[in-house]
């Protein structure tokens, strides 16, 4: 391949970053504070609660993030086909056009969001029975409120100690965007497997690589840096 | 007046009793040693007037207020949560293990029970745990973490914040148990302080020498129940009890 080539590939690739980061981006907006949620629903002490959070879990850790990404696509369809879909769904569900972009990008996200709040809820829970005991009871004796004893007591520790798992999911994220590929949807590695024909190459495949290798160290480096800020207290 | 009042307090952990018939009174500017053997429920009965245990039966009063009472149909029943938080502001409580908050600073730590629960300014609430931390000693350590003090210095941090509320009543748990001889000293003396300045206070302690010396009574408990309580020159000189004199047998020669 030319230099002229590569420098056009990488600048083709440099566009399609944008809906890689897109992905990136809102899962972990949304995936955090739902994983978060799912930690405390888990712990909640009514019994069937916590059940049905741990088949949640179960369910989004136990079969592959592109096979829940392939059936959210389908989800919409099938559910308006079934006869047990009620009334007001089906109102609401008959008005989705499912061949528009908003539809395949939401419904993806949608599956990236559950999957990862199911391992962030793990990292979470983890880090908040991590807390002693005696972090509560100084807090109750002290007056603080429930809701104040997590948001300022419980919550700051517990960020501590899930910051070098949640890294981990958080690099593994910026990868598994690639899946997305397969739904289609046009990012990175989309656009990189559609040039090998053309090109008669591997080298899209590289440069997609070179593209994923480069945030994946950004953010191991950014996290790093984050673990030695909060490194003031043990 | 009496600032505790506790009668036929009783707690099981399932089959096991752990305090069964507990009556004691604690009156205004009175130091209360509670001594006795590991397991003998005297941590449980602290943990059961402050509200970190739930009790089984009995009543509590604290400063005048019923926390514990029995209703009207008889059963024993729990203030409303209102009063009970008003409780717990008008109690401090010490722990053995200090239970500071290691993400904030010393003077955070002191300060942000004033700030965000009493609603005190910010200004005030620092001017007034600078004062404390000058008290025990430890002016110098306002902006340190806690894992950088000595236990003895994290015990006294613990203190400062629990007298931040200005408690009526302030209650320690073991305060010198994870501690070596050397800090222990540290912090009976800031005990002592407290005392001579006329502070409420019930102390759970293994100190026999400093429960000699500094309480006004001593309860002796084993089993779950007080075997004995009255002016320590009773307990520690001339005990009705053979075990009360037994126990503290070596420490007396």
């Amino acid at each position: 391949m030319t230099s002229e080539q590569i420098t056009t590939l990488f600048g083709l690739m440099l566009r399609y970053t944008v809906p890689t980061l897109k992905i990136f981006g809102f899962t972990l907006l949304y995936s955090i504070p739902l994983g978060m949620i799912v930690a405390l629903l888990k712990m909640c002490r009514f019994k069937p609660v916590s059940w049905l959070t741990n088949v949640y879990i179960l369910i989004m850790r136990g079969t592959p993030l592109l096979l829940q990404l392939i059936v959210a696509q389908y989800s919409v369809p099938y559910i308006l086909q079934s006869s047990l879909c009620p009334g007001f769904l089906r109102s609401l569900l008959e008005n989705v056009d499912i061949r528009s972009d908003s539809y395949i990008f939401n419904m993806m996200l949608i599956a990236f969001v559950l999957n990862y709040a199911a391992y962030f809820a793990e990292i979470f829970r983890g880090g908040i029975e991590a807390i002693p005991k005696g972090q509560y009871e100084a807090a109750g004796s002290l007056g603080f409120s429930k809701l104040q004893t997590f948001f300022r007591i419980i919550l700051p520790q517990v960020v501590k100690r899930v910051v070098p798992a949640s890294s981990n999911e958080i690099i593994t994220l910026i990868k598994d965007t690639s899946l997305a590929s397969a739904i289609p949807y046009m990012e990175i590695m989309y656009i990189a497997k559609k040039q090998v024909p053309t090109y008669a190459s591997l080298m899209p495949l590289f440069i997609a690589g070179i593209f994923y290798f480069v945030f994946a160290t950004v953010l191991t480096l950014l996290f790093s840096f984050i673990e030695k800020k909060l490194d003031y207290y043990k | 007046m009496a600032m505790l009042e506790v009668k036929n307090l009783s707690k099981s952990f399932g089959n096991l009793k752990v305090l069964e018939d507990i009556n004691m009174t604690v009156e205004k500017g009175e130091v209360v040693a509670v001594i006795g053997p590991s397991g003998s429920g005297k941590s449980t009965l602290l943990r059961c007037i402050n509200q970190l245990e739930k009790a089984g039966g009995g009543e509590i009063k604290v400063c005048g207020t019923d926390m514990l009472l029995k209703n009207d149909s008889g059963k024993t029943v729990y203030a409303d949560s209102k009063t009970l938080r008003e409780i717990r502001l008008k109690t401090g409580l010490v722990f053995q293990n200090f239970n500071l908050f290691p993400h904030m600073t010393v003077l955070r730590n002191i300060t942000e029970a004033p700030v965000c629960v009493l609603k005190k300014n910010k200004q005030e609430a620092q001017a007034k745990a600078m004062e404390l931390l000058r008290k025990m000693g430890l002016e110098t350590k306002a902006k340190s973490y806690p894992c950088e003090l000595s236990g003895g210095q994290q015990q006294r941090v613990s203190i400062a914040r629990a007298l931040a509320l200005n408690p009526e009543i302030l209650f320690f748990d073991e305060p010198t148990s994870a501690l070596d001889p050397e800090l222990t000293g540290e912090i009976l003396k800031v005990i002592k302080e407290l005392a001579a300045e006329g502070m409420t206070m019930v102390i759970v302690t293994h100190e026999m020498a400093f429960a000699r010396d500094v309480a006004d009574k001593v309860v002796f408990m084993e089993g779950g129940y007080i075997v004995e309580q009255g002016a320590p020159e009773q307990l520690f000189g001339d005990s009705a009890s053979d075990r009360v004199k037994q126990f503290l047998q070596r420490f007396n020669n």
